[in-house]
């Protein structure tokens, strides 16, 4: 492999591995804050894209439908945790294992009806459509660099969110000790609603800026929601920092074993998430 | 004096910043209660949990048949020889007060083949669990549900739980804790009629059943060793005197 | 209480051994379709309702045993069931001492989504490499074949000599673990569910309890994965997907966890809820929606029963009880 191809693996890998730090940040948050294991958080990302196609289509350009569709997503968010995820807070995982399954199953079914079972494509918005040449026929596409640097900006905003702000304080009272933010006079339940719904959003964000690269198909959550327990295994649950860097990880892997070993690549990840497990079966940065 | 059973030499325990034990060294004989007493936070149940496996020690070694049990699994050390029982009680609230001492005494059996044999019917299995409840005073309540029992008859089933095993040496925490004065009775004639073939280890705040039993003392404070001895002379003992006697019974009634 | 037991379930034998001699050959299928469900979901139940592992992986046996029959099947003939059977069975226990020293090492949360990890890797394995056969799968021409000295002992390819291997199979299954969780073992499971931390004091190897258990509930999943590998004759990448694992889950919290009848009894419902359901001919154009139906379905069990639906009649009796 020369350099300009290891290049162009390298940002793909990073893109790859910060896309699904948006969608494993919410995860490990939600389960960090509230104990919530939540397998329906795939299929925020595939309403996520949905979203884009629909709304991109309606107002023909992905920029628009880019803060429609995080309206829509807090607003889903907030309608979720209010119906079906607050009366799971006390209850055992196995609980809230079958309930988010059920909800897997409600979401493909109407994604379905809504959108029917095709293929869609995104376009790319003209403003970042072109390419950046390396050499004579490889060049990088500035979407793709447009993506990273938008994740990137967003894993700083939640670490200033998390570190600097009084929701973040409450966020962090919350994770690590319910009562005591309780009798501090901070509203746990509200805290609960926004954070996830702040779950939800980034999960849906993730979906909607990764639309004209991956296209919009159906089961496409469960894909990613599979990795981004990967992820947050080998992060250490709870763990914002640890869900970074995994994600990163599992992206370089994965997106290095496609190149070096096809037929292996989709049990590359899971391969590191056993050697993990076998050093430190808590994650690499459990707190 | 006899070699002791067991010896813990230099224990330590850190947890972070935080040293809940400190350079603690420590012997049981056969035949002999060793009390161990000292204000709540002083390390006395982290010093039990080191020895009985729960904890893995930062640093020191415990001697026991002729190997180190530091940082040894809890299973391992019991089925050496040492039982525990805990200050919190913890049973299985769901099972009869029976079924609790017979899964302690099938642990002492646990043959891979036969795996059809209905678990009631091991006789030797359930005769140390009878054994167990007898001693213990809980006999008649043996078809209980343990969730059922009063705080005291559940003090009285952790330590049956304990004794079903047929541990040699024995690490009792606190286990007259919320006990009536007619159970604490019972239990204090308990640990007399097993000192004799047992080593004991007593942790306990109740301090008239800590001179009626006890054969040596250790005072911990602080996760400290404060004071070392026989009863008289730790009674005599002016610096625990005034860090711990001093304040629970400085009227005079030890 | 307990001869009253064996009476009904004896009774239950009888009326399922009598069936194939009434029902149509889609009923007869549509049971013993239910009945290798059954075994797989007490199978899983002995995970989750008696040790109180959570797997969201329990696919990975199921579809690892059809697999390995697909592969052992020379292309148009018959396999064996004398060699394939165990080591369809053998693979899963493989798989099962592979992964469970190290899912095992994880608890809780962790558990469940490591679970689903693994089984979404072999998921990979057959779904990307030559082993498998691609998303299509593999089909299989014949049933395995169970020969003693040159003749047929049983011939599995009539569909009432396979609903009779099936049931002989549930019953077995039944009987064996029925004995299994009333000894030692068993007990001991239920020990450590309850208190994991207690029965490592008490000296027990807790590990190596739920690697046993494990790796026995795996066998199991595999032995039903091999029947309905053989039912359905073909096997695809969504046998070990994530969807079967969900859906046998579903059956286990459906029946009630910690019995095994509760466990059968959910496999029986959520087979037949399928069935009606995806009924064209009942719902019409709203039959291909089915699932949105069981998802509502499965949110409210998981809401309002948190006992299953033996838990309903639980309540009842509660309410009888407390009220004289």
């Amino acid at each position: 492999m020369d350099f300009y191809s290891f290049l162009i693996q390298l940002l793909n890998g990073v893109q790859y591995g910060l896309l699904l730090f948006l969608v494993a940040s919410g995860l490990t948050l939600v389960f960090g804050i509230m104990g919530i294991i939540n397998l329906a958080h795939g299929s925020f990302y595939m309403v996520g894209a949905y979203l884009a196609f629909s709304l991109a289509g309606l107002t023909g350009n992905l920029f628009t439908a880019l803060p429609l569709g995080i309206g829509v997503s807090v607003l889903l968010g907030f309608a979720l945790e209010w119906l079906f995820y607050r009366h799971l807070y006390a209850r055992d995982h196995l609980y809230q294992v079958l309930m988010t399954y059920g909800l897997i199953l409600v979401f493909e079914e109407l994604r379905s009806i809504i959108w029917g079972d095709d293929v869609h494509g995104v376009a790319v918005p003209d403003l970042l459509s072109a390419s950046l040449p390396l050499t004579d026929n490889l060049s990088y596409p500035v979407y793709r660099l447009a993506m990273s640097g938008v994740c990137l900006l967003i894993a700083g905003g939640l670490y200033g969110l998390i570190k600097k702000t009084r929701l973040g304080m409450m966020i962090r009272a919350g994770s690590s000790n319910r009562e005591m933010a309780e009798a501090l006079g901070v509203n746990i339940k509200r805290v609960y609603t926004v954070v996830f719904a702040l779950g939800v959003a980034l999960a849906a964000f993730a979906g909607m800026i990764a639309a004209p690269v991956s296209s919009v198909y159906p089961n496409m959550g469960a894909q990613v929601l599979i990795i981004c327990f990967v992820v947050v295994v080998i992060g250490g649950i709870g763990s914002v920092w640890g869900a970074l860097l995994a994600a990163i990880l599992i992206g370089l892997t994965d997106t290095f074993g496609k190149v070096l070993l096809p037929d292996y690549a989709g049990m590359s990840t899971y391969i590191l998430m056993a050697l993990v497990l076998l050093w430190r079966p808590e994650g690499l940065f459990k707190r | 004096m006899a070699e002791p059973i067991l010896r813990a030499v230099n224990l330590s325990k850190r947890f972070g910043g935080l040293t809940a034990v400190n350079d603690v060294s420590l012997e049981l004989h056969v035949g002999q209660v060793h009390a161990l007493i000292g204000p709540n936070g002083a390390g006395k149940s982290t010093l039990t949990n080191l020895l009985s496996g729960d904890l893995k020690p930062s640093a020191g070694h415990i001697h026991y048949a002729g190997v180190d049990l530091a940082g040894m699994s809890a299973e391992r050390i019991s089925h050496l020889g040492l039982g525990r029982s805990y200050q919190k009680t913890n049973i299985f609230l769901a099972f009869s007060v029976f079924e609790n001492c017979r899964l302690a005494a099938q642990s002492r059996r646990q043959r891979a083949w036969r795996i059809f044999r209905k678990a009631s019917r091991f006789e030797d299995v359930n005769a140390r669990a009878r054994a167990a409840l007898e001693a213990v005073g809980l006999a008649s309540r043996r078809d209980a549900i343990a969730a059922a029992l009063s705080h005291g008859e559940q003090r009285q089933l952790e330590i049956a739980m304990c004794l079903a095993t047929e541990p040699q040496v024995l690490l009792l925490d606190e286990p007259l804790a919320g006990m009536g004065p007619q159970e604490s009775g019972t239990i204090v004639e308990l640990i007399r009629s097993l000192t004799a073939a047992h080593a004991i280890m007593l942790i306990e705040h109740d301090m008239d059943a800590v001179f009626a039993v006890a054969h040596r003392l250790t005072v911990m404070v602080n996760g400290e060793v404060l004071a070392s001895g026989t009863p008289s002379e730790v009674r005599a003992n002016e610096v625990v005197q005034q860090a711990y006697l001093g304040e629970e019974h400085g009227a005079g009634d030890v | 209480m307990k001869s009253k037991t064996s009476v009904l379930l004896l009774i239950v034998l009888l009326l399922f051994a009598l069936f194939p001699f009434v029902g149509e050959k889609f009923y007869v299928q549509l049971v013993a379709k239910v009945m290798i469900m059954a075994i797989f979901a007490m199978s899983l139940d002995l995970l989750v309702g008696y040790s109180g592992l959570v797997s969201l992986g329990h696919a990975a046996f199921f579809g690892l045993a059809g697999y390995v029959l697909a592969r052992l099947a020379p292309q148009y003939e018959a396999a064996s069931l004398w060699t394939s059977l165990p080591l369809a069975l053998a693979a899963c226990a493989a798989f099962a001492l592979l992964t469970g020293l190290l899912v095992l090492r994880t608890s809780g949360v962790y558990f469940i989504m490591v679970t689903l990890a693994f089984a979404q890797m072999l998921f990979f394995v057959f779904h990307d490499t030559p082993l498998g056969g691609g998303s299509d799968g593999i089909y299989l021409y014949a049933k395995p074949e169970l020969m003693l000295g040159g003749t047929s002992l049983l011939n599995l390819e009539d569909h009432r000599v396979f609903y009779w291997f099936v049931l002989g199979l549930v019953a077995a299954v039944y009987l064996l673990l029925q004995r299994l969780l009333d000894a030692n073992f068993g007990r001991a499971l239920i020990g450590i569910k309850s208190n994991e931390h207690r029965m490592r004091a008490l000296g027990y190897d807790t590990f190596r309890y739920k690697l046993g258990i494990y790796m026995l509930s795996g066998m199991l999943a595999g032995l039903a994965g091999y029947l309905a590998a053989m039912q359905y004759g073909f096997v695809n990448p969504d046998i070990l997907g994530w969807h079967t694992s969900g859906s046998v889950l579903v059956m286990v919290i459906l029946g009630g966890m910690g019995t095994l009848h509760g466990a059968a009894l959910g496999a029986f419902v959520f087979i037949l809820l399928q069935e009606v359901l995806s009924n064209q001919a009942w719902f019409g154009p709203v039959a291909k929606h089915w699932q949105l139906a069981m998802g509502l379905f499965i949110i409210a069990v998981a809401l309002f029963l948190p006992r299953g639906l033996a838990g309903l009649s639980g309540q009842r009796k509660l309410r009888e009880e407390t009220h004289g």
